[in-house]
């Protein structure tokens, strides 16, 4: 069993690294019921006798004792931090896995990056690796953050690269929240582009997230839950956005849109935690759905997003769950999938599904999606026995997809908008290492990014032939 | 036996359970002297026995530790055989579907460990009469450690017979891994320089038979277990393989049971199902034994080394192919040491073998030993001035000039002797 670290960044990615946290024990403690210390817990959680407190106080194996979270917490205010150390979770964490700051990156990308990234990198490197030395079997990096800010935007894209450099055999995933459009951050666009040339360069996979598209999420699970109509009344603690069950005690106003993406993390990694019949290492998902080094940025999609309380209602149908992954509204990012071209897709099923029912709806499902020309069977699938709390199975859908381009298009327009008055931008030209190419090199590279989906979405529509075989001779 | 990845030790664990008792039931139903026999031998040749158990003659490789646990377990529950101790080796992250990771990483730093294991188990052998090897082509752990391994194998046991039996991908399938085409490309192609015969079977099929095979390179594994009422049966077996027009470079046919003397496998030596320069006497044997394979009356199994691989083979090279033409996923192999010329060279191989069957070709095996084209080229033109000679006696008698005046039209034709 392989073990991942969480590295959460900044504001955004604290708090949704907190909730994580909270999900993740309430997930297990569902199904660990004799309280002992299993393969599947030390993915996540170290287990620590407080006895102890020279550093070897890790207990391999029996009885639970004091769970640890195998996280590195970064910020360079505060506020966030100290709220989650004195919240329900600080015993989940100690004072060796946190680097912290007091006067925040001011929406500064370049303070991030440039004057902090610097500063403290020893410091999180040191973190990162004694986080690192406590696992058996390092697989994965788990970096979570969003992209209109300063110091997840700037600092987060500098510890990806310092990932890269100090392990590089360990898979970095990148967890993105993208500004919408009408963003309190006027300097948001200058932000996202500028951490965009780094997830390019230096991630795995990226899995976007966008604010809009939670918020469609909660608005129509709350317009089931309000209908008034007693059959279709659900389970509250089913919900996609809730945290009921978990340690955390009363709701925060952003905790129902990070519950969405706590969840995505939880079932991303949860066929390398728990047993299935069709195991998925998180080494396998960089593997299978990124054919080009650039183009990893994958759009996801959960369902169900709840499940009826009335027992008496038959349980959604399995081919329900199916079509509602492709359906725009159980997506994290606002994209549309089905009318551009799939380079790759991956379900992550949970629950009790059968291979036979995975075959069923991908065959039904096939002649709707278009694939690309030399990957028309580019389906990975994994199954995992254990459902999410609240439900009998659940699917998660990553797709690589050229449906991205216009977000990154959108994107690209909104940094010329600024970028073309020179609006804003003194606040990044004063910061020490900052200049004009830094911001001319990352629009270049967001473009030719979107200019590879383009290429490869051009071909859609083509007739495409084989590829003419070698000839030998006979 | 060497058994590795997933796929391979889970079917590794199969097939010891199926041999023990098949041996057992031998001698259940075949009272006296044929029965202990065969259980004795069978036994003998799979299992070691000591201290009044039976342990494998094994060893388990895999990457991540979940199936061999499950595969050791499972075996030390059932009373009648286990693994030894100490006779597998695992690490605890799998190889992620990648071939080059577990033939240019994995395979090299665990080489040491693992011919250790192989070693001892060799050298508890009598008489090594060969290696078996276990392994899937789609993943990353038994077909890019397993074809490092098997490189390994050959090295160390240079006259040991190596068979190494394949699943095969089944196509469509949902558990796909999606660049299955290139691990099974890079597999085959690098496996061709090493093994003596590769036993293939598609991934739904389960293996229950394990039969001494035939010197031959490539052998696709009819598991036709037919209960056989007569006669009629076996013709229709034929009739199927018939049927497909795919020729045969040789066939064996396994009958066990009652009755085996009486079956007649006449159907088979239709010369339709072989190449014309093949006589279908030599190219086909059978192969009787009156005990019956674990419990079935009467058992028969078809072994043949056909064009029947041509499809699915060349399917895999296609796609893969097509795959590679546009450049994807090759980055994920060269980050561990595989470059774009291997791929072309496995390519190349493999497209050379798909010729050589659509063509049955013998070529290999004796350019092998260090005959070339070209002195083939000299027999035939050689044999060719003979024949003609004799030919046109004694009406005229020329000087046939040096084999360079000559021009050959060669592979359609005969070879024309054009001063004639």
């Amino acid at each position: 069993m392989t073990q991942s670290i969480i590295v959460q960044v900044g504001q955004c990615g604290n708090q949704v690294g907190c909730r994580f946290w909270d999900l993740a024990l309430r997930e297990h403690a569902h199904i660990n019921t004799k309280g002992v210390y299993d393969e599947a817990l030390s993915s996540f959680f170290r287990n620590v006798d407080t006895r102890r407190s020279d550093g070897e106080n890790d207990i391999t194996s029996g009885k639970i004792r004091s769970l640890r979270a195998r996280a590195v917490l970064i910020d360079m205010e505060e506020g966030v931090v100290n709220e989650i150390l004195q919240g329900p979770l600080r015993d989940v964490f100690d004072s060796t896995q946190l680097v912290t700051d007091v006067s925040g990156s001011g929406n500064n990308w370049a303070v991030g990056h440039k004057v902090y990234g610097p500063a403290c990198r020893d410091h999180v490197v040191e973190k990162v690796r004694r986080a690192a030395e406590h696992c058996d079997s390092l697989q994965c990096f788990f970096l979570i953050h969003s992209m209109g800010g300063g110091t997840g935007s700037g600092l987060g894209t500098h510890v990806l690269s310092l990932l890269e450099d100090e392990f590089p055999e360990v898979c970095r995933i990148v967890t993105s929240v993208y500004p919408s459009a009408e963003d309190d951050v006027i300097t948001s666009p200058y932000n996202s582009v500028l951490a965009m040339r780094e997830l390019t360069e230096h991630a795995d996979c990226v899995l976007p997230v966008e604010n809009q598209s939670l918020v469609d999420i909660i608005n129509k699970i709350q317009q089931m839950a309000h209908s008034g109509k007693p059959s279709q009344v659900i389970r509250k603690e089913s919900t996609l956005i809730s945290g009921r069950g978990g340690v955390g005690g009363t709701e925060k106003p952003f905790d129902a849109m990070n519950n969405i993406i706590a969840n995505l993390l939880l079932n991303l990694t949860s066929s390398a935690r728990f047993e299935g019949s069709l195991n998925m290492d998180l080494n396998e998902i960089a593997m299978n759905l990124v054919p080009f080094p650039r183009l990893h940025y994958l759009v996801s999609s959960l369902t169900p997003l709840y499940t009826l309380a009335d027992v008496n209602i038959p349980v959604r149908r399995l081919d329900q769950m199916f079509t509602d992954a492709f359906s725009k509204d159980h997506q994290l990012i606002q994209a549309d999938p089905k009318h551009s071209l799939y380079l790759a897709c991956a379900l992550v099923v949970r629950g009790n599904v059968q291979v036979s029912d995975l075959r069923r709806n991908i065959e039904r499902l096939k002649p709707s999606l278009s694939f690309v020309s030399w990957n028309q069977e580019g389906w990975k699938t994994s199954l995992c026995s254990v459902p999410p709390v609240g439900h009998s199975h659940s699917l998660l859908a990553l797709a690589n997809n050229t449906c991205v381009k216009p977000t990154f298009t959108e994107l690209r327009d909104r940094f010329m908008k600024l970028y073309r008055k020179k609006a804003h931008l003194h606040h990044y030209l004063h910061v020490g290492g900052m200049e004009h190419a830094c911001f001319s090199e990352a629009v270049t590279s967001l473009s030719s990014l979107i200019e590879e989906y383009d290429q490869l979405e051009s071909t859609k529509s083509l007739l495409w032939s084989d590829a003419p075989r070698l000839q030998v001779a006979t | 036996m060497s058994i590795l990845g997933q796929c391979g030790n889970q079917v590794g664990q199969e097939l010891f359970s199926v041999l023990i008792s098949d041996s057992l039931e031998a001698q259940r139903q075949c009272r006296g002297e044929p029965g202990r026999a065969y259980r004795d031998c069978s036994l003998e040749r799979f299992f070691r026995e000591h201290n009044e158990a039976s342990y494998a003659r094994a060893v388990l490789v895999d990457m991540e530790p979940k199936v061999i646990t499950h595969a050791v377990a499972t075996a030390a529950k059932s009373s009648t055989w286990k693994y030894e101790d100490g006779s597998y080796f695992c690490q605890k992250q799998g190889s992620g579907n990648n071939w080059a990771n577990g033939f240019c990483v994995h395979g090299p730093r665990h080489e040491e460990a693992v011919s250790d294991l192989i070693r001892r188990q060799v050298e508890r052998c009598d008489r090594l009469a060969g290696i078996l090897t276990m392994m899937s082509v789609a993943g990353g752990t038994g077909s890019g450690m397993g074809t490092y391994i098997t490189q390994c194998l050959r090295d160390s046991y240079p006259h040991s017979f190596i068979l190494n039996q394949l699943t095969w991908p089944y196509v469509p399938s949902t558990e796909a891994v999606i660049v299955q085409n290139y691990n099974s490309v890079l597999t085959l192609s690098h496996l061709y320089q090493w093994s003596d015969a590769i036993l293939v079977h598609e991934n739904d099929t389960v293996h229950k038979i394990c039969a001494k095979l035939m010197n031959i390179k490539h052998i696709s594994f009819c598991d036709v277990r037919v209960p056989l009422n007569g006669q009629p049966a076996l013709e229709r077996m034929a009739e199927k393989t018939k049927q497909g027009f795919n020729k045969s470079l040789a066939n064996v046919l396994i009958l066990r049971g009652k009755d085996v003397s009486g079956a007649d496998p006449e159907a088979f030596l239709h010369p339709g199902l072989y190449s014309s320069w093949l006589p279908a006497g030599t190219a086909f044997s059978t192969w009787r034994s009156p005990v019956p394979f674990n419990g079935y009356e009467k058992s028969a199994t078809l072994v043949s080394n056909s064009q029947s691989l041509l499809k699915p083979l060349d399917d895999i090279v296609g796609k893969a192919w097509n795959m590679f033409a546009s450049k994807a996923y090759v980055h994920q192999y060269t980050k561990f040491g595989i470059s774009e010329e291997d791929f072309l060279d496995s390519f190349t191989a493999l497209e050379q073998v798909i010729s050589s069957y659509r063509h049955l070709a013998y070529f290999h095996q004796y350019t092998k030993f260090g005959s070339s084209e070209e002195g083939f080229l000299d027999s035939f033109t050689t044999l060719e001035q003979v024949i003609s000679s004799h030919r046109h006696l004694p009406r005229c008698r020329k000087q046939y000039g040096s084999s360079s005046e000559q021009i050959h039209t060669v592979r359609r034709g005969r070879v024309t002797n054009l001063t004639e």
